[in-house]
């Protein structure tokens, strides 16, 4: 990985700085923590002439609190949320996720807007120069073809962020900052089905802040991931779990999945377990509704069978371990 | 492609001494310390912020110098192996390390004690387990782990008992 562009280094003080730069220069790049940038920068899947660092825009690294709920700035790195009291206390799942990401040292400087706008992995795109210049490249970078699936259109490469799955279970909200001015948008509005293209952002666009509903805080959720390496890891397949109770009957449920498609993905169907008692036959009938709606592709070194097998074991016992 | 390097002018402290330099722009951190500078006992293993050898702190936060781009430190306090021993004297988890075999190759143990000085600054008496959780980040291929468990607890024993004694 010696390989490295000759790019310039902008690096703004405010949001507003850093649009402005990337409107001038629109083929530049956003980089905040960079553990996954500055890799892919590396193997030449990116190859900026422009790169704006982040860093130095202290308005990103705020948590704020209103009426409305929790605001906390995209800049915040994933060790302030996993220790953030408040985000332990009322939003479980999310503080899991951000615990789960990578390794310790990653937490301390990888950031939330960083992991939530992560590029989509694969086996065949996450490789050196030469490995991938001596595969053809893919379809993703350089290539034309799709190496997970030959003969098809689409690319399958996996998103495989920690943190998303837990905000949408929470239906989180994203703040969007572009030329055109600032909008908010559901953040499961943020991400689309196509690997190639998973974020729907507009030219330029930045995410300022993620916006966690009071109505839900407190609400009990788990998050839980599997893969290779305990300590340090991408997910092979991981799911949050938000769960709430009336006694023996489910009040609210949200799952959310992450690592198995091309976008992190909200289960469908959970609201039919509304009212009703979880028993086996139920808790299997929702494994196996998780198990339909992954679609874990060759984009791992382990097979996708092992994955959706998983991704249905982890939702099945969380749902239980949170149902009390 | 321009051939003319796009380049910045860092202020920065490392080990505790004020530098000025120009740097390339897509310079690494880890290439500034040891090409730069010389400070060589920051290693560079995977190249990529998988195996953690290249952990110096920025700020007193344990950062992977591999994955950080030099001209990015602006004005931030960089500390490296070489800061640790006082007047040519150990620190107390180099000792450790020392004492209690946590090293065989050696190639990890810059990066190993640098997250565990990062850890000791936040969290002066780890368990076991915020000891592992605190090196997650760091790949060792020959100890299998116990023995640098083991030099570490050895430095917070010490440290302890220093402070009793003073």
């Amino acid at each position: 990985m010696e390989y490295m562009p000759n790019f310039q280094l902008h690096r703004p003080t405010s949001a507003e700085e850093a649009v402005k730069l990337r409107s001038e220069e629109p083929e530049a790049l956003y980089v905040a923590g960079g553990t996954d940038m500055i890799v892919n920068v590396r193997r030449g899947i990116e190859q900026p002439e422009n790169l704006i660092d982040l860093s130095g825009v202290t308005e990103l690294k705020t948590i704020t609190e209103d009426d409305e709920g929790l605001h906390i700035g995209a800049g915040i790195t994933l060790n302030e949320i996993a220790t953030n009291e408040k985000i332990k206390a009322d939003y479980q799942a999310v503080a899991e996720a951000a615990a789960a990401v990578a390794g310790i040292t990653h937490q301390q400087y990888g950031t939330l807007g960083g992991n939530l706008c992560l590029d989509t992995r694969c086996l065949f795109y996450n490789q050196s120069e030469w490995w991938r210049q001596s595969n053809d490249y893919c379809m993703k970078e350089r290539g034309d073809i799709c190496h997970v699936a030959p003969g098809g259109k689409r690319c399958f490469a996996a998103f495989s962020g920690d943190v998303a799955p837990a905000m949408l279970v929470y239906q989180a909200e994203v703040e969007l900052v572009g030329p055109e001015g600032s909008r908010r948008i559901p953040l499961s509005e943020m991400y689309q089905n196509d690997g190639m293209n998973h974020l729907t952002f507009n030219p330029g666009e930045l995410l300022t802040v993620v916006h966690l509903p009071k109505a839900l805080a407190g609400s009990p959720s788990r998050y839980e991931k599997a893969r290779i390496r305990g300590s340090i890891d991408f997910p092979l397949a991981g799911t949050a779990v938000r769960l709430e109770m009336d006694g023996k009957k489910v009040k609210d449920i949200a799952i959310a999945l992450t690592g198995v498609n091309p976008f992190p993905q909200i289960v469908k169907g959970t609201e039919d377990y509304i009212g009703k008692a979880f028993d086996d036959a139920s808790l299997d009938a929702l494994r196996d509704n998780v198990r339909k709606q992954a679609k874990p592709m060759k984009t791992t070194t382990v097979a996708p069978w092992y994955r959706r097998r998983v991704i249905g074991a982890l939702a099945r016992r969380l749902t239980e371990e949170l149902a009390g | 492609m321009s051939e003319k390097r796009n380049k910045t002018l860092l202020h920065c402290t490392v080990n505790g001494k004020e530098r000025d330099d120009v740097v390339k722009d897509n310079i690494l951190l880890a290439d500034y310390l040891r090409e730069n500078i010389g400070l060589t006992g920051t290693k560079i293993g995977c190249d990529g912020g998988e195996c953690g050898c290249c952990t110096v702190l920025i700020n007193g936060v344990p950062n992977h110098a591999c994955l950080r781009l030099a001209a990015t430190c602006q004005d931030a306090e960089i500390e490296t192996i070489e800061a640790l021993s006082e007047e040519s004297r150990l620190s107390a988890i180099q000792r450790g390390f020392h004492e209690k075999l946590g090293a065989q190759c050696g190639f990890c143990t810059p990066g190993m004690i640098m997250a565990a000085e990062g850890l000791l600054r936040e969290n002066p008496n780890p368990s076991e387990d915020e000891i592992r959780q605190g090196l997650a980040a760091n790949i060792c291929r020959c100890t299998g782990y116990v023995k640098i468990i083991e030099s570490v607890q050895f430095a917070i024993d010490e440290i302890n008992s220093r402070g009793k004694a003073a």
